[in-house]
């Protein structure tokens, strides 16, 4: 096991390198010069000589390079451009947003998939089961931020149960907060729920396939007692590598989400900075994106690795 | 049940297939003519599925719309097939060596940053267009074949009309293409279905946000973003083009299925 670690740990520091060199580089070949941007067009040379200094833009391609990571590396983020405030206090703000968001979401969408896929491969070929396939090949086929829209139609405009976007803040209170990300996690939640459910199902059908599952069923165990005891637990190796992947996906989509419900999350972060072209803030929030995916990804094979011997030796 | 999503499926991607080409020559209205008092229309005989806050003629823009959509996605699925099979068959012939580490890992990491990611860097760079979204979406859809193509042709590189190929003097390049490749094509048109229909997914994603095909173009994706401010006064402004988006993305999901059901019942394609 720790050997495994150790090998699965340097494969992450690697990938974590690659990552910040790529997207470092990707904004360094960005046109447009950040101090002329911000002082606008009638700015003095000796102004902008300043602030280049200042922001460090005069140093070669490797100092700042190796000054952004180390800076990361212990939470200095850099400063915007635009605000002339670290960049790691405007993402701590909006992370507050974001990740509820994300976490809401794929609750929500594992409290549905898992009893949809369960029920689904219990009965399987039967009625139950036809109609929530047919349920999640609608739900796969359905763009989240248009189910957004019709969410806020029949619930904020017509029934008024929920306001149609923004965010009122933590202080407000625990409830005011997720009842105002409720929406938007049920909008993020669905389609990802469609895929889970499917992977649910196959999963467990291929277990009950199985030959442990026809012992079971020698010893005398009825099929719904072999599914619950026996074939639920060994089928949940695959659909956690989808929840793993479904984080990733939950993070990315509530990029556009946030747009749907006006949320002042790190979505709306990146595309103010876009516009604004505050790259210091994209190029941050960007990493730290994938920085949050590897780790995840990394946490879901250690975990395998520990509740499934036989993975360990296999890399 | 196989042949009934095949039909199904075929059929509904036929009908945005021929209506996106049909645009080309025929539409109902000129799409990027503004008729301001005609404005906000819902279906009627003259215009088919209404009109929007300028008054242009929405069927208009569903065809055109089509030809976006499916242009980027298509096209994407070409760029990830083009990069990701070759590096796939490549890994396959050398196992284990040097450079099928280098393809795995590398795939890793593009999976690492979603293709909104992506999108978000390209755009920050160089600016949003169809033409970016297209790359943004084909950079994704490379690990995806990559990966396919490997997993698929490796077992195959074990079998004994390969050891023959290789017998007779043939070298992997030449075994991959000629008989690997063949192999694993329909596994390939598959994943191609499906990596199409996430394609209008994504594209309909980006342009709503802005950062996919720029005005006037029509777009789906950017009719559900103009639509969102009017839809508690025009609720059919959303309802059509997303209609749109589901029926086609349902149609080639469906006729994915029943391929796949079709040409092996045996082969399991990854979708999530």
């Amino acid at each position: 096991m720790l050997r495994y670690s150790l090998k699965r740990l340097l494969s992450l520091v690697i990938s974590l390198i690659i990552a910040s060199l790529v997207i470092f580089l990707v904004i360094e070949v960005a046109p447009g010069d950040p101090a002329s941007f911000m002082l606008g067009i009638n700015a003095q040379e000796d102004t902008l000589d300043a602030l280049r200094e200042e922001l460090g833009l005069n140093q070669s391609k490797l100092e700042r390079y190796l000054s952004w990571t180390f800076g990361m590396l212990q939470g200095d983020f850099g400063t915007s451009y635009t605000y002339r405030t670290p960049v790691a206090d405007m993402v701590a703000d909006r992370l507050w947003v974001s990740l509820p968001l994300a976490l809401y979401a794929l609750a929500l969408s594992t409290l549905i998939a898992f009893p949809a896929g369960i029920y689904a491969a219990s009965r399987r070929g039967g009625a139950g089961d036809v109609s929530i396939m047919g349920a999640t090949q609608l739900g796969v086929a359905i763009p989240n931020f248009w189910f957004a829209m019709m969410l806020v139609l029949v619930f904020a405009i017509n029934l008024r149960w929920f306001s149609a976007g923004g965010f009122p803040g933590w202080d407000e209170g625990l409830f005011t907060g997720f009842k105002a990300l409720t929406l938007p996690a049920i909008a993020l939640a669905l389609p990802q729920a469609a895929i889970l459910a499917r992977v649910m199902r196959s999963s467990l059908l291929d277990i009950l396939n199985e030959d442990f599952i026809r012992t079971a069923r020698a010893k005398g165990l009825n099929q719904r007692q072999a599914l619950w005891r026996h074939a639920l637990r060994n089928a949940l190796i695959p659909v956690l590598t989808i929840i793993g992947l479904q984080f990733s996906f939950l993070l990315a989509g509530s990029i556009i989400i946030e747009q749907v419900f006006y949320l002042p999350g790190l979505g709306r972060l990146v595309f103010q900075s876009i516009s604004q072209r505050d790259l210091i803030v994209v190029e941050s929030v960007v990493m730290l994106l994938v920085f949050a995916v590897i780790m995840v990804n990394f946490i879901v094979d250690l975990a395998y690795a520990w509740v499934d011997p036989r993975l360990r030796s296999r890399t | 049940m196989t042949s009934r999503n095949l039909i199904i499926g075929g059929v509904l991607s036929a009908i945005f297939i021929a209506a996106a080409l049909v645009s080309f020559v025929w539409t109902p209205f000129d799409v990027t003519q503004m008729n301001i008092p005609n404005k906000l229309k819902t279906p009627n005989a003259a215009n088919w599925l209404g009109t929007d806050h300028f008054g242009r003629d929405i069927f208009s823009m569903i065809m055109v719309g089509a030809r976006t959509s499916i242009a980027v996605a298509l096209i994407a699925v070409g760029i990830g097939m083009s990069i990701g099979v070759p590096l796939g068959l490549a890994a396959a012939a050398r196992q284990g060596s040097l450079l099928d580490e280098v393809i795995m890992r590398g795939n890793d990491l593009v999976f690492a940053f979603p293709s909104l990611v992506i999108a978000i860097l390209i755009t920050a760079v160089f600016g949003p267009g169809a033409v970016n979204a297209i790359i943004a979406i084909g950079i994704f859809n490379v690990p995806v074949f990559a990966r396919l193509t490997r997993s698929a042709a490796l077992p195959l590189w074990q079998r004994e009309f390969i050891m023959a190929a290789r017998v007779s003097g043939k070298g992997p390049a030449r075994i991959s293409m000629e008989h690997i490749l063949p192999n694993v094509t329909n596994l390939l048109i598959v994943q191609g279905t499906i990596q199409f229909s996430l394609g209008i997914l994504a594209e309909a994603g980006l342009s709503y946000v802005g950062l996919g095909a720029q005005p006037p173009l029509p777009s789906w994706g950017r009719m559900l973003a103009d639509a969102q401010t009017m839809v508690s006064f025009a609720p059919h402004l959303a309802l059509i083009p997303g209609g749109a988006i589901i029926l086609t993305v349902l149609g080639l999901n469906l006729m994915g299925d029943g391929l796949r059901d079709l040409l092996d019942p045996r082969i399991r394609v990854e979708r999530t």
